[in-house]
């Protein structure tokens, strides 16, 4: 029989408010095992944890039961008191009389009444529980950092500095990512190229990381510390050990008439090509879609004029195996289509541009060479009209928008507007918003220097639609604030789009089995105290892969990803989780159903011998659970037609036990 | 009726609610009969949302919307304008002798463009 102590939290006022936590104490003390029951303010502090451990020892208590708060709060506060008061730390059992009582009732008596049975249920679970040893597994000391991007950088470079080798994995053909293609960054105004640049050189120097550009990553299979993982390679049709990126084979190819994506579009590269000039690794590749030598057979000019010999048109994809110990997800973002918004004409105008088409036109390095010029007709534009929120906090058209604020709008759009201003003080500059939106250190300066230091007109109001005639765009919008309708001849809009995360985010979160919202953002542990942990152990986030991030908080972010990285990786030994499937062989009938279910690929079947109650020896094929990759989830459990499988901490006796407790 | 009553039996009638509103006024922005309004799509919207509704009911820019419902089909929170200034229209023409249109005024419109399906739209819309 149990000896168990009830301790009853008031939470301050947010349980005692709506549960007589006295009458719990009361009431729970009269439960079969328990022999001491009590209530406190803060059970959670040291002295309610002090509490704990003193009648664990004057009252011999060998199991006990919080009524506090939800487990996912403090159960491993009080496992850890268990255990310091010498008792195993399985012999805790949470209920939950806040989140699920005390904040969801608002009257006293059905409070506490609700109460009274959530701790019966704890106590009749109590009762059944046995001490638990958790197992442990090794670390291997490496980790994967999917996108290479700032985020994926930073990640990896903190991660290195710390001493662990750390693989890049990256799609497109260099890294560098959003902030490559980036003029200037606000607020500040420093050049995204002078200071993202040193980075991936840091990065292609740092004898630690690995980079693995021009690849995906197509299987994950394993767990926390003993991941498992498959990257492909895609044939770039150039060995990168031999190519030198001196470019002659850019200059010679003869398919020039390809569109340049680093551009977005707005000019051309050949079917061979290096997507910038500081691309890292500096290493060209052939657009095979676009090569005649790989399409027809006819051409080779580039393996001709390559002094180093480092064409190879047939180059396969190649697919390595690699073991790591955790996994950062730093996927990104994409601009959402325009193509749905008939209203704005960004199909049927060349001078309709995204603010990311914009931020290409004015770098140095962009199709113009920085000039500001409409794509049309290469003019200067003299009125230029920003829209905002275009996609962004779009509640009722999920086909076209997205519902949540896009975050970093409002603060390029601004820099956009005062560099134009700045550069071109003959363009009137006109910035259509719903709200200014720039909570961030030095955001709202920056923003109304825009305003009341370069002239920016800003402006109340949506722009409802643009039509284009002869070689102006009719914009016509509603100025809300002087209650007038504007119409505006501009030479050239720029459409602040919505970002979604990158399209790879949801067949990756499949392979990771790591949780995504409805936006297909990565969910996060815990929105306030694990930021950069997804739910599924050894996965972290960084960037904009979990949500809308400038390129300050996205570094901040990759950061802190890194710092939990090292944490994980210091390790030697993971200690397990305890609570995990195991089957009774003795009543396993080999139906597979659970390994069907198994969402962790954590069952296995064997043959083996067993020995027969007449002596016979008899081969069965039974079902049997992986510890270390079992994640307790218990769908074996409801599957098995038998009753063989049973979840370590979650019984089905002490699950029947609590629900006869609640009925009673 | 009172202020209040008047508000819900109108967003009843519509069958939208105001309060998703986020005041960005792409329903008057993209408006072809703004112009001609004393109150503008936007207004309307806050209007019957603070129950301000009695000067709507007085103003002419009731018969000024087209119904063409440009602002339902590009507001952004699926408030849908429209569907209120017509809500409004009919507790205004709903009362007794408040008809905008008799059948004796039909022949003054009629001419060989008229599409039949005009008048039977603008008899919906201005008649109980």
């Amino acid at each position: 029989m149990q000896r168990i102590g009830v301790f009853v939290c008031w939470c301050g006022s947010n349980i005692a408010g709506t549960v007589d936590v006295k009458a719990v104490a009361q009431a729970l003390k009269l439960e079969p095992g328990v022999v001491f029951s009590t209530d406190y303010q803060y059970m959670c502090s040291q002295a309610g944890q002090n509490m704990i451990i003193d009648a664990v020892k004057e009252h011999n208590l060998t199991g006990i039961v919080v009524c506090s708060c939800s487990p996912r709060m403090h159960e491993a506060t009080f496992r850890k008191t268990a255990a310091a008061a010498g008792l195993n730390p399985y012999m805790v059992e949470i209920a939950n009389i806040r989140e699920q009582c005390s904040w969801v009732h608002k009257e006293m008596p059905i409070g506490t009444e609700k109460a009274i049975i959530l701790g019966k249920a704890a106590v009749a679970k109590v009762n059944l529980n046995t001490p638990l040893t958790p197992g442990e597994s090794p670390v291997t000391k490496r980790a994967l950092v999917i996108g290479g991007g700032i985020a994926g950088i930073q990640t990896a470079l903190d991660i290195a500095d710390a001493g662990f080798p750390v693989d890049i994995v990256e799609t497109k053909p260099t890294i560098g990512g959003k902030m490559a293609q980036l003029d200037k960054t606000f607020p500040t105004l420093d050049c995204a190229a002078c200071i993202l640049t040193p980075k991936m050189v840091d990065v292609a120097q740092h004898d630690k990381i690995r980079i693995f550009s021009y690849s995906e990553v197509t299987e994950v299979k394993g767990f926390v510390g003993n991941f498992d993982v498959t990257i492909k390679k895609k044939a770039r049709f150039v060995d990168e050990t031999k190519c030198t990126g001196c470019g002659d084979c850019v200059d010679k190819c003869p398919m020039k008439k390809n569109p340049n994506e680093f551009n977005m579009g707005m000019d051309n590269r050949s079917a061979i090509y290096i997507p910038f000039a500081q691309a890292v690794p500096k290493v060209a590749t052939i657009d095979a879609g676009a090569c005649t030598m790989l399409k027809k057979g006819k051409c080779g000019l580039c393996s001709k004029v390559c002094g180093a010999g480092a064409i190879d048109y047939t180059q396969k994809d190649q697919f390595i195996e690699e073991k790591y110990g955790a996994i950062v997800v730093a996927t990104g973002f994409n601009p959402i289509s325009m193509d749905k918004f008939d209203e704005y004409a960004y199909s049927q105008s060349k001078d309709v541009i995204t603010s990311l088409e914009f931020e290409r036109l004015t770098n140095a390095a962009g199709p113009t060479q920085g000039k500001l010029l409409r794509p049309s007709d290469g003019k200067h534009p003299h009125k230029i009209v920003f829209v905002q929120c275009v996609g962004s906090r779009c509640a009722s058209c999920a086909e076209k928008g997205k519902e949540y604020c896009s975050k970093i709008c409002c603060m390029y759009t601004a820099k956009h507007a005062m560099l134009t201003r700045d550069k071109y003080p003959d363009t009137e500059v006109y910035v259509f918003y719903i709200d200014v939106r720039t909570p961030g250190k030095n955001f709202d300066e920056f923003y109304r220097r825009a305003v009341e230091e370069y002239g920016v007109n800003y402006i109340k109001g949506m722009v409802g639609k643009i039509t284009p005639e002869g070689d102006v765009l009719k914009v016509q919008a509603s100025d809300l604030i002087s209650n007038k309708q504007l119409h505006i001849d501009a030479d050239l809009v720029v459409l602040a789009a919505a970002i979604e995360p990158d399209k790879s985010a949801r067949p990756l979160a499949t392979m990771l089995t790591a949780s995504m919202d409805t936006n297909d953002f990565f969910t996060e542990a815990h929105p306030k105290l694990r930021p950069v942990e997804s739910p599924t152990a050894g996965v972290f986030l960084s960037g904009a892969c979990q949500g809308p991030k400038d390129i300050p908080e996205t570094v901040s972010q990759a950061g802190a990803a890194a710092s939990k990285v090292i944490g994980l990786l210091c390790k030697d030994k993971l200690t397990g989780n305890p609570c995990v499937a195991s089957s009774n062989e003795m009543m396993c009938n080999g139906c597979s159903s659970c390994e069907r279910v198994c969402p962790y690929g954590a069952i296995t079947y064997t043959d083996k011998e067993f020995r027969m109650p007449d002596r016979t020896t008899q081969v069965r094929r039974v079902a049997s659970v992986n510890p270390a990759v079992c994640q307790g989830c218990g769908c074996c459990t409801v599957a098995c037609p038998s009753g063989a499988m049973d979840l370590r901490g979650f019984a089905n006796n002490q699950i029947m036990a609590e629900v006869d407790a609640i009925c009673k | 009726m009172n202020k209040k009553n008047l508000r819900e039996e109108i967003v009843l009638r519509a069958g939208v609610n105001p309060k998703k509103c986020m005041k960005c006024g792409k329903c008057s922005g993209t408006c072809p009969a703004y112009d001609e309004m004393e109150y503008h799509p936007h207004q309307f919207v806050n209007m019957v949302d603070t129950g301000d509704i009695e000067p709507l009911l007085n103003s002419e820019s009731l018969y000024k919307c087209l119904t063409c419902f440009a602002c339902v089909e590009r507001c952004p929170r699926g408030v849908e304008p429209a569907k209120l200034i017509e809500a409004v229209r009919l507790s205004a023409i709903r009362k007794q002798g408040a008809n905008r249109m008799t059948p004796n005024d039909v022949p003054a419109f009629v001419d060989e463009d008229t599409p039949q399906q005009l008048l039977v739209s603008a008899f919906r819309k201005y008649t109980k």
